[in-house]
């Protein structure tokens, strides 16, 4: 680091003007917006607070805090993150933290080098921006302030002030001239997969999938999120949408409210599968949901790479799916599955917590007589025939809620009728198991590919018959059958209670959104997506070679060089003057001169020149002279008259064009 | 003295470093910054924004986040960027040394430097200084020139070499620091200190040709007020006046034309040789200021009596060169 630039930047000289500090809240103050939803509310209130402070000390310098009065801020700053964030210290509270400290360093922002550190900060909280939101959007967003933070930077660099044109100009351009180079990295520097390092727990708070237990509402707040889940390209013709059952954990155990996965422990033995029919070849690209769920269609015959089958064949990855995952899959529609029950298993899905619902146990007592058949059809005659409804809003059950349920409330969503369901069913001696995954799922026409959102989640149950296997009963389509053929938008027809994006009218905003979609899963695929598995796939195509990681290095330097070379010759150039069209003649006037050797020298007027010029060629004294002069008229005179600049431009013209200088 | 070596070796101080680098030479005065002779560095922004990098890409790489790649890839490059502008202000300038005026020693020469661009780009806040010395910083506009005014504190009288100077700039991002060196072989000369106090010469037997009253300082008459020039005594100076506001006047005063001083080498024995030098140097601006005639007799050289502006500054620079 050079010595001088050390010294100087700590010298009075160096102290801030009032529009280097104004342009520096001005781009903390747009960072800060756009991190708000990220940020607690009372986080933004004070750093608020303090810019306002910040801003009418600059008018007022005796309103800057002291040094004891900013560690007692910073003290203060850190105890309320520590207390709101309730001691955890992960990727929300450390982003509070930074905003307040970068915040509380303009408190004492005086010198340049306060600034610029304040600058390099504000530049690490664009980057951070995308911890919480990768969306196009944000991607949009993040670029007006790295214009402006730019800005704020060429701003201190300045000896004289410029106008805000030019400082943001110049960002501009500084940053196009990058994009080259960020391309280049951005495609061919080698992706590391991560995490290097343990991940703060909420990191993937804002995930939402599909749970390990089922309880009532689980399903039905999840319903209420629009957003995508997972999405399904499929290599052929599409199954029917009554067959679209994408299979997540199943649920065996049950506790009074509550259904859970079997223990491990248990040590269930692995369910055969059989399949007959054609095969359904599809993609599915899965939306991070920090949970192990790798979403498949009923019934998936092999699993996808990185993952593997539990005993009753819901996928599972071997790491949680903390990013945007892409595996191929096939299904069969037609499948036996798991034809005989051993012991445990028949144990286990049989299990009812005694001494509950004692209604539902009265109801099944005269069903013992019938056949496991009987027993399904009953029950889900009594569902369609009774005045159940399909709702989002059900009321809220408390003791025994599967008797209240069935016998009072009659209102609710498919976790109801799934759990019911399988409650009757062990009731009546028949083994039973709930299926938690998603239903059905939108065809978007743009992309042929199917979009299943979080709306879509459902619950099912699994019957298992003698000779048969299990077999799936889905008890929501007795109550509802539109649910299964057409989705919730139309089982839920007339109601605000979804997601203004799962519902059935507005079909200009659905188009819309449809095609908004298709974008967004391009970027979600090549930008988000662009991880090193992708950035091998994807080079190897491009090149038709296997490409190592050296082939990689190798690539970029080149890339680099070759676009710096390029850079470089644009920006090092030297630009010619525009000439005005009298400089232009005059420019004619001096090439025919300079045949002759005769060459201004370097500070000699025209007028000096062309007498120097006529005197050795005095047969176009008169010639030269007259050129000078209507020449030095153009350049130099106040003249505003258009029409006779016009004219003397026209003269000059005709002179130079006469003059025809002979070689002596 | 080889353990003091051994502690301090010579290549660990700046100044053997510096005579590594290329320095721009003038030629008629006129140097050009050729790219061979720019140097460029980061700043320390420069490391604390590489160090900022860095983090947000161990970052992106741990929470396998692609546009933390696009914005850690971006900034990477804006830095890359900002490298090239910043060597791109500096390349090409042309610096003619002006003519510089005479100082008396320990005074700020004001180096009048030229710097031109010849690249048709206007160039920002170029700085100039002599190192250790005090900063300029202009702008010059496409095609254009800028006066720059550098200023050099002289410690020495005589003829002094002007040390190099040093050109560089930050524009525009302050991540980068280019500089150059511009060597020009002009040689500066720098009139004696003269002595702070105003002892008036003794008079001389010699060269009293005048019959009146011989005052050496001639003020008998106050003929009006001249701006302050560095070397008037402060005795001179008209404090009160110069308290409206105006600048500084000294008071001029009429001195007997006909009286005449002859400042005598000897007349100094009772000084050091540098005080010696400084008491004449006094003198001689005391009687240039009272448009004196005085001649001035040194061990190799004397000049005859005058009061001319030319022998003044013969018997400044006589006094400056004396050995």
């Amino acid at each position: 680091m050079p010595k001088a630039s050390l010294k100087n930047t700590l010298s009075p000289t160096n102290l801030l003007n009032k529009q280097h500090l104004y342009w520096l809240l001005a781009s903390l103050a747009l960072i800060l917006a756009i991190h708000t939803p990220n940020l607690p509310i009372w986080v933004t209130a004070s750093c608020g607070l303090f810019g306002a402070w910040r801003y009418f000390a600059v008018n007022q310098p005796l309103l800057m805090p002291n040094r004891w009065l900013l560690m007692l801020l910073s003290l203060l700053v850190g105890l309320a993150v520590l207390l709101s964030f309730k001691g955890q210290f992960g990727r929300d509270a450390s982003l509070s933290l930074l905003v307040l400290m970068t915040v509380l360093k303009l408190l004492e922002t005086r010198f340049i080098r306060d600034y610029i550190f304040t600058v390099v900060l504000a530049y690490f909280l664009i980057g951070n921006l995308f911890l919480f939101n990768q969306s196009m959007l944000t991607f949009a967003l993040s670029i007006p302030p790295l214009i402006l933070l730019t800005a704020t930077l060429i701003h201190v660099s300045l000896k004289s002030p410029q106008n805000w044109q030019f400082l943001l100009k110049l960002a501009g351009k500084l940053l196009l001239q990058s994009v080259p180079v960020m391309l280049i990295l951005f495609v061919l520097f080698p992706r590391i997969p991560g995490p290097l390092w343990g991940i703060p727990q909420d990191a993937y708070s804002g995930m939402s999938g599909l749970g390990d237990n089922l309880k009532f509402g689980n399903i039905s707040n999840l319903t209420l999120n629009s957003s995508v889940a997972f999405r399904v390209q499929f290599k052929g013709k599409l199954p029917p949408n009554n067959q679209l059952y994408w299979r997540g954990p199943v649920l065996w155990h049950q506790n009074g409210n509550e259904w859970l996965m079997p223990s491990k422990r248990i040590g269930l033995r692995n369910e055969i599968l059989a399949t007959t029919g054609t095969a359904f070849d599809y993609t599915i690209t899965l939306e991070p949901h920090n949970r192990n769920w790798l979403l498949l269609l009923d019934m998936p015959t092999l699993a996808p790479a990185g993952g593997n089958f539990t005993h009753d064949y819901s996928a599972v990855s071997n790491q949680p799916v903390r990013k945007r995952i892409r595996y191929s899959a096939s299904s069969h529609t037609n499948y036996q599955l798991g034809t005989a029950l051993g012991e445990r298993e028949q144990v286990l899905s049989l299990q009812l917590t005694e001494g509950e619902n004692p209604r539902t146990f009265e109801l099944v007592k005269s069903w013992q007589s019938l056949s496991a058949e009987q027993k399904i059809n009953k029950a889900l005659q009594m569902f369609r025939e009774q005045p159940f409804i399909y709702t989002l809003r059900p009321p809220i059950l408390r003791e025994n809620p599967i008797d209240e349920f069935l016998f009072d409330t009659k209102r609710g969503f498919c976790e109801h009728y799934a759990t019911s369901f399988v409650y009757l069913m062990r009731a009546a001696g028949l083994p039973a198991r709930i299926v938690t995954g998603y239903q059905g799922g939108e065809l978007n026409p743009n992309g042929n590919y199917l979009i299943v959102r979080q709306s879509d989640a459902h619950a099912w149950a699994e019957v298992s018959l003698q000779g048969q296997g299990w077999v799936r009963v889905d008890p929501t389509a007795a109550v509802s059958p539109e649910r299964i053929e057409q989705g919730i938008s139309e089982a839920l027809r007339d109601s605000d209670e979804l997601p203004l994006l799962a519902r059935g009218d507005y079909p200009l905003l659905r188009k819309a959104f449809l095609n908004f979609d298709s974008i967004n899963n391009s970027w979600n695929q090549w930008v988000l997506g662009y991880d090193d598995k992708k950035q091998l796939e994807f080079l190897n195509q491009l090149t038709g070679k296997k490409l190592g990681l050296s082939d990689l290095v190798f690539w970029m330097t080149g890339a680099i060089v070759l676009v710096m070379l390029a850079t470089s010759y644009f920006l090092f150039r030297q630009v010619k003057a525009k000439l005005n069209p009298a400089q232009q003649v005059y420019q004619q006037y001096l090439r025919k001169l300079k045949r002759v050797n005769l060459q201004p020298n370097t500070g000699e007027g025209a007028l000096d020149f062309a007498s120097r010029a006529a005197q050795s060629l005095p047969s176009y004294q008169q010639q030269i002279l007259q050129i000078a002069s209507s020449y030095n008229a153009l350049q130099y005179s106040e003249q505003s008259n258009d029409g006779v600049q016009s004219d003397i431009l026209k003269q000059l013209e005709s002179l130079v064009a006469q003059l025809n200088i002979k070689k002596p | 003295m080889a353990s003091v070596s051994l502690f301090k070796p010579r290549y660990f101080t700046a100044d053997y470093w510096k005579k590594w680098f290329r320095v721009a030479s003038s030629h008629d005065n006129i140097a050009t910054l050729n790219p061979r002779q720019i140097y460029i560095l980061p700043t320390r922004w420069g490391i604390l924004y590489a160090v900022m990098l860095i983090l947000l890409l161990v970052g992106s790489i741990n929470y396998a986040i692609s546009l933390g790649y696009y914005v850690t890839f971006l900034l990477a490059s804006l830095g890359n960027m900002a490298m090239l502008h910043t060597w791109r202000n500096l390349v090409h300038l042309q610096i003619t040394t002006l003519p510089a005026s005479t100082v008396f020693a320990g005074e700020v020469l004001q180096m009048q430097l030229q710097i031109a661009d010849t690249k048709n780009r206007a160039r920002y806040a170029i700085a100039a200084q002599f190192e250790d010395n005090t900063v300029v910083r202009e702008d010059i506009a496409a095609y254009g020139s800028q006066t720059f005014l550098v200023p050099l504190q002289t410690q020495q009288r005589g003829w002094q070499t002007l040390p190099r100077i040093k050109l560089y700039t930050e524009f525009p991002l302050m991540l980068f620091h280019a500089w150059a060196y511009v060597q020009n072989p002009q040689q500066v000369l720098v009139y004696p200190k003269p002595s702070a106090g105003s002892t008036s010469p003794p008079l001389s037997n010699i060269g009293q040709t005048g019959g009146k009253n011989h005052v050496a300082r001639g003020d008998e008459d106050f003929d009006g007020h001249k701006t302050y020039q560095i070397g008037d005594a402060p005795s001179r100076v008209d404090w009160k006046a110069s308290s409206k506001g105006v600048g500084m006047l000294s008071k001029q005063y009429s001195g007997d034309g006909s009286a005449i001083l002859l400042l005598d080498w000897a007349q100094t024995s009772d000084l050091a040789f540098e005080a010696r030098i400084s008491q004449l140097t006094r003198w001689v601006i005391d009687a240039h200021a009272a448009q004196q005639h005085f001649g001035l007799r040194l061990p190799r050289l004397t000049l005859p009596p005058n009061n001319t502006e030319t022998h003044y500054h013969e018997a400044l620079k006589a006094l400056a060169l004396l050995d």
